[in-house]
C-alpha cells in the first residue's frame, strides 16, 4: 500500500510524516515519531494508556488512524510540562504517590489534564467517572483521584 | 563477613518519612522505559501462532509457504528448541509451554513463531503456516477434570502423595496434606459443625503492560535480553538453560515493569524471541498482544473447595477441615499445596486438616498471582468461619479474636508463630469506626483476615560511595511499585546520610550477582536487608580511612549520625568526618569507597490482614457497589508509608475485581471466549470508593529495622470479605467467585 503524508501539529510543533493507512496514531507516535510515552495496553480501546487529546478530546490512539491526525492539533504526554517545569498533575501524582508501576500514568495524566480544562472543579464522582476509560491495576486508583483533586485545587489558586 | 539480622528498636530519621520517588520525574513525563520501549539496530518484528484448540496432537507443521514471504528471516517451532532439560521435569513444562511440542495443551498455546522485517510480513506468514492438528477431547474444569472418565492430558501423570501409588494416569498430580490433632475427635466436640462447597473462578494479574523483550543472540555465543520481568536474573537462567547458553553470556537487563503481580516471574515469550533471533542472526523484539496475554498467559487456579469446621457455643473452634482443588493449566503445580497451607493460618486450632490437590486441565499453565492460591483459600474458610459466627449468634470479629493465631502458636501448616499481627489486626478492626457505622438499605457488611507466608531469598546488593559523597544503591530486585524509594530511605538511614544524597538503580545481570525475583513480598524485604548490610561494610571502609587519615588506630573510630568520630579524649578535639569528606579524600586513602552485600534472607516476617467492606446490591439487577472498604495490615515496619498504603489498596482493589466480576469464561468448544479488557472486566474508577487504610507495626524480629514484606496480604481477605457483605446483604450465603449480578440474581431468586 502506498504511505500516506500526513501534516499535523503535535505538542505545538509542526510534524510531517508518512504513514500507512492503516497505521494507527498510537503507531505512529511510538514507531515514526519516537514519542514512545503513549502505550499499548490493549489496542482495542479498553485502557487508555494510549490516550492523546486531539483537537481538545480525550481519544485513545490506537483507535485512530495516523492518517486522521491530518491538519489536527494533537498532545501528548511529552508536551505537558512547559520545559522543566512540570505541570501541576504531573507534581501532585508524584506527591501523592499515584503511581505505582507507572505504564497507565500517561494516559491518566492526559485523561485528568482534559478534565480539569473543562471542569476545573470537578467531584469525586465527576473524577472517577471521567477516568474510568483508563485502567489502573495498582492503585485501586484512591491516590490517583486524591493527586487529581489537588492538582484542581493549586490550579484554582485554592490552598490545601 | 558476619550480618546481625536481628531486630534492634531505633529512632528512625529518615525511614517512615514519604519523599519523593526517585523514578517519578521518568514516570509523569513519558520517559521511562518499559518492555516496548527499546530498540536496537536492524531489529526484527516476531509474531506468534497459537493453537486454536484446547487440546490437539501436532501431527506436523509446515512452514514452507511461510517462509517465501517476502520479508521473512526466520520462523521457529519446537524443532528449533531442542529438549535440553535433561530430565527436568520443571523446566520441561516452562520449555514445552513456551512452544508447544507434541500437543497443544490450551487455547493460545504457542506453535510456531515468526521473525520479519515487519509486522505486515511477520502477520501474513503467520497465515501461511500450516499445522496438522488432530483434535483431542479437553476437559477445562477442576472438577470435571478429576472425574474417573475426564481426558486424561498427560499419560506419564500419576497422582503423588497417595499410598499406595495409583496405577493409571490421572489428572490429579499431588495430593498434599497439611494439619496436626485429630479432627474426628475435634469434630465430635462440636455443639455446632458449618459445612459447605466453595467455587472460585480462573481470574488475570492483569497488568497493564502486555509482556515484551527485545533479544539479540551473536554469532559469537553472548546475547542480550531487555524485558519486563519481575526476575531478570530468573530470566536469564531459565533462557540460558532452555537455549544451551553459557550464563554470563547472556546478559539480561530488566526493564520498567509495568505491573506484574506474579505474573512476570514466568518466560513465556522469551526463550522464543532468542531462538528467532539466533536462527535470524539478527535482533528480534516480541510484544504480546492483550488477547494473547489473556490466552497465553498468567493465569490463577479456578478452584473448587470444601471447607468444614466445629465449634463450642462459646465460639471456640475445636476442628477444622479442608479440602481443596485448584486448576493448574496443563502442568503440574504446588498451587492446591499453598492453598491447603494457608487455608487456616489465622487461627489458634488445637485440630485442623487441610488436603490440596492439583488438577490438570486444557488451560493456560497457571502463575503466580500475588499471594498465589491464598485467597481462595481465605474465600472458603473466612466465608465458614463467618457462616459459623451467625449460627452461634456471635459477633463476627469477636468469634475471631476468639479463636485467633498468636506468638506460639502452632500454625496449621506446622512452624510456630512468632509475634505476629493477626490479633492486633482484629482488634483495630474491631474499634474502627467503619465497624459501627450505620448500613443503608441493600447493604451488606463484611469482614474477613487474611494470611501470606512472604518470602527472602538469595540477595546481592552494591552500595558505592561516589566522590562527591553521594551513594548509590545498586539493586538486583526489579522495582515494581516503588522499592527505589524505600530502599534508598533504607540507606539514607544507615548511613546517616538524606534520601536525596542517595540513587538506587536496579542492575543488570551482567553487573550485580544473582538475586531471587521480586515475588513473596520480598523485594523491600530482603534488598533493604541487604542495603543494610551494604551499608555497614562501607561504614566499616570509612572508619578504616578515617583511622588513616587521622593516624589512630581503628578501634578508636566509630561511627554515628553520618560520621567518622575519634572516640575518648586521647586524640584530641578532631572534628567528626563526614561522609562527603571521607569520599573526597578516598584517592588518597585507598581507593573507592564501596559496600557490597550477599545474603540469604531469611526470616521473612508472616503478614496478617484484616479487612471490613460495605455492599450495596440493587434487587432488581443483581448489580452490587463497594460503598466503603477498609484495610488494616500490618507491616513490620511501614518504609515509605505512601508505598505501604498503594500496596494496601491496589490489593484489595484486585481482589474486589476478582470477587465481583473477573472471570475466564471458556466455551464448550474449549476456547477463552473474553480474551481482553471489554469483556474481562477489571475494576475502573468509577467501580471504588476510596480505600481506606490502617498501617499496624509489628517489627519482625528477623529483619534489622522490623520490616515485613507488605505487597500480597491485602489480596488475600477481600474475596471473603466481599462474599460476607454481599451474603449479609441479600440473606443467602454466596458460595460462587465472582460474585456477578446473574449469581446475586440467582440467590436472591432462590436459585443459588
Amino acid at each position: 500500500m502506498a504511505s500516506i503524508a500526513v501534516s499535523t501539529t503535535i505538542n505545538d510543533d509542526d510534524v510531517e510524516f508518512l504513514c500507512q493507512p492503516d497505521e494507527t496514531l498510537l503507531d505512529v507516535l511510538r514507531n515514526r515519531l519516537g514519542l514512545m510515552g503513549a502505550k499499548e495496553g490493549c489496542g482495542t480501546g479498553d485502557c487508555g494508556a494510549c490516550s492523546a487529546i486531539m483537537d481538545g478530546r480525550v481519544v485513545c490512539s490506537c483507535l485512530v488512524l495516523g492518517a486522521e491526525a491530518q491538519g489536527r492539533t494533537i498532545e501528548t504526554i511529552e508536551g505537558m510540562a512547559d520545559g522543566g517545569e512540570l505541570h501541576p498533575l504531573q507534581r501532585k501524582f508524584i506527591e501523592h504517590a499515584a503511581l505505582q508501576c507507572g505504564i497507565c500514568t500517561p494516559g491518566f495524566l492526559i485523561a485528568a489534564k482534559a478534565l480539569l480544562e473543562v471542569n476545573p472543579d470537578p467531584s469525586e464522582t465527576e473524577i472517577r467517572f471521567w477516568l474510568a476509560g483508563n485502567l489502573c491495576r495498582c492503585t485501586g486508583y484512591d491516590k490517583i483521584v486524591r493527586a487529581v483533586q489537588d492538582a484542581a485545587r493549586e490550579m484554582r489558586g485554592e490552598t490545601a | 563477613m558476619s550480618f546481625d539480622a536481628a531486630y534492634q528498636s531505633k529512632t528512625f530519621n529518615s525511614v517512615g518519612t514519604r519523599p519523593l520517588r526517585p523514578d517519578g520525574v521518568d514516570k509523569v513525563t513519558g520517559r521511562a522505559r518499559y518492555g516496548a520501549d527499546f530498540n536496537m539496530p536492524g531489529q526484527l518484528v516476531a509474531r506468534v501462532l497459537r493453537s486454536p484448540h484446547a487440546h490437539a496432537r501436532i501431527r506436523g507443521i509446515d512452514t514452507s509457504k511461510a517462509e517465501a514471504v517476502k520479508g521473512v528471516k526466520a520462523i521457529v517451532t519446537a524443532a528449533d528448541l531442542p529438549d535440553l532439560t535433561n530430565g527436568n521435569a520443571d523446566l520441561f513444562a516452562i520449555l514445552d509451554n513456551c512452544m508447544a511440542r507434541d500437543k497443544a495443551m490450551y487455547d493460545g498455546h504457542a506453535v510456531a513463531a515468526v521473525a520479519a522485517i515487519d509486522e505486515k510480513a511477520a502477520k501474513q506468514a503467520l497465515k501461511l503456516i500450516e499445522v496438522d492438528y488432530e483434535v483431542l477431547p479437553h476437559v477445562v474444569d477442576v472438577d470435571a477434570a478429576m472425574q474417573t472418565d475426564a481426558p486424561v492430558l498427560n499419560e506419564t501423570v500419576f497422582t503423588t502423595g497417595i499410598e499406595p501409588a495409583p496405577t493409571s494416569p490421572s489428572n490429579v498430580t499431588n495430593r498434599a496434606e497439611f494439619g496436626h490433632g485429630d479432627v474426628d475427635a475435634g469434630f465430635a466436640k462440636a455443639d455446632v459443625i458449618v459445612e459447605r462447597s466453595y467455587k472460585t473462578e480462573q481470574t488475570h494479574q492483569g497488568y497493564i503492560e502486555p509482556h515484551a523483550c527485545v533479544a539479540n543472540c551473536n554469532t559469537d555465543g553472548t546475547a542480550d535480553l531487555w524485558v519486563c520481568t519481575q526476575g531478570h536474573f530468573v530470566y536469564r537462567q531459565n533462557c540460558a538453560d532452555l537455549l544451551g547458553l553459557e550464563v554470563s553470556k547472556l546478559r539480561v537487563t530488566s526493564s520498567e515493569i509495568g505491573g506484574g503481580f506474579g505474573g512476570k516471574t514466568h518466560v513465556w515469550a522469551e526463550p522464543v524471541a532468542l531462538a528467532l533471533s539466533r536462527k535470524a542472526g539478527r535482533p528480534v523484539k516480541l510484544i504480546m498482544s492483550r488477547e494473547e496475554v489473556f490466552r497465553a498467559s498468567g493465569p490463577t487456579s479456578a478452584t473448587s473447595i470444601d471447607v468444614k469446621i466445629g465449634a463450642r457455643k462459646d465460639g471456640r473452634i475445636t476442628a477444622a477441615s479442608a479440602t481443596l482443588r485448584y486448576s493448574s493449566g496443563p502442568y503440574p503445580g504446588m498451587w492446591a499445596e499453598l492453598g491447603a497451607m494457608t487455608s487456616f493460618a489465622c487461627y489458634d486450632l488445637d485440630n485442623v486438616q487441610t488436603v490440596g490437590f492439583e488438577v490438570l486441565v486444557n488451560r493456560p499453565k497457571v502463575a503466580a498471582y500475588r499471594a498465589p492460591s491464598a485467597p481462595m483459600a481465605a474465600f472458603a474458610v473466612e466465608s465458614a468461619v463467618d457462616e459459623l459466627a451467625h449460627t452461634l449468634g456471635i459477633d463476627a470479629v469477636d468469634l475471631r479474636v476468639k479463636n485467633a493465631a498468636k506468638e506460639g502458636t502452632k500454625s496449621s501448616y506446622g512452624p510456630v508463630y512468632g509475634p505476629i499481627g493477626i490479633g492486633p489486626t482484629l482488634q483495630a478492626a474491631k474499634s474502627h469506626p467503619h465497624m459501627s457505622a450505620p448500613l443503608g438499605k441493600n447493604q451488606g457488611r463484611g469482614m474477613a483476615c487474611g494470611f501470606w507466608f512472604n518470602f527472602g531469598g538469595q540477595t546481592c546488593t552494591d552500595l558505592n560511595i561516589n566522590a562527591d559523597g553521594t551513594v548509590t544503591l545498586a539493586v538486583g530486585t526489579v522495582d515494581v511499585g516503588g522499592s527505589r524509594a524505600s530502599l534508598s530511605l533504607i540507606a539514607a538511614e544507615e548511613l546517616g546520610i538524606a534520601y536525596d544524597d542517595v540513587k538506587a538503580v536496579v542492575a543488570d545481570t551482567a553487573t550485580l550477582g544473582y538475586n531471587d525475583m521480586t515475588d513473596g513480598s520480598r523485594g523491600t524485604f530482603s534488598s533493604s536487608m541487604a542495603t543494610i548490610s551494604a551499608a555497614r561494610n562501607a561504614i566499616k571502609v570509612m572508619c578504616k580511612r578515617a583511622a588513616l587519615t587521622w593516624d589512630i588506630p581503628l578501634e578508636d573510630v566509630y561511627w554515628e549520625d553520618g560520621h567518622a568520630h575519634a572516640a575518648g579524649t586521647k586524640h584530641g578535639n578532631r572534628a567528626p568526618l563526614s561522609v562527603k569528606e571521607l569520599a573526597a579524600e578516598a584517592g588518597n586513602t585507598g581507593g573507592p569507597i564501596a559496600g557490597h552485600s550477599e545474603l540469604v534472607a531469611d526470616g521473612a516476617g508472616v503478614s496478617f490482614a484484616t479487612h471490613i467492606c460495605d455492599i450495596e446490591v440493587d434487587p432488581e439487577t443483581g448489580s452490587s457497589r463497594v460503598v466503603r472498604y477498609t484495610v488494616i495490615q500490618d507491616a513490620g515496619k511501614a518504609v515509605h508509608p505512601s508505598y505501604v498504603e498503594g500496596q494496601y489498596q491496589g490489593g484489595a482493589a484486585q481482589g474486589i475485581g476478582w470477587a465481583l466480576n473477573e472471570e475466564y469464561v471458556y466455551g464448550a468448544d474449549g476456547r477463552l471466549q473474553n480474551p481482553g479488557f471489554l469483556d474481562y472486566r477489571i475494576p475502573v474508577c468509577s467501580d471504588l470508593p476510596m480505600i481506606d487504610t490502617q498501617i499496624l507495626e509489628i517489627p519482625n524480629p528477623n529483619h534489622p529495622y522490623g520490616v515485613r514484606g507488605v505487597g500480597e496480604t491485602s489480596i488475600v481477605p477481600p474475596l471473603a470479605a466481599i462474599a460476607n457483605a454481599v451474603s449479609n446483604a441479600v440473606g443467602v450465603r454466596m458460595s460462587h467467585i465472582p460474585i456477578s449480578p446473574p449469581r446475586i440474581l440467582a440467590a436472591l431468586d432462590g436459585n443459588g
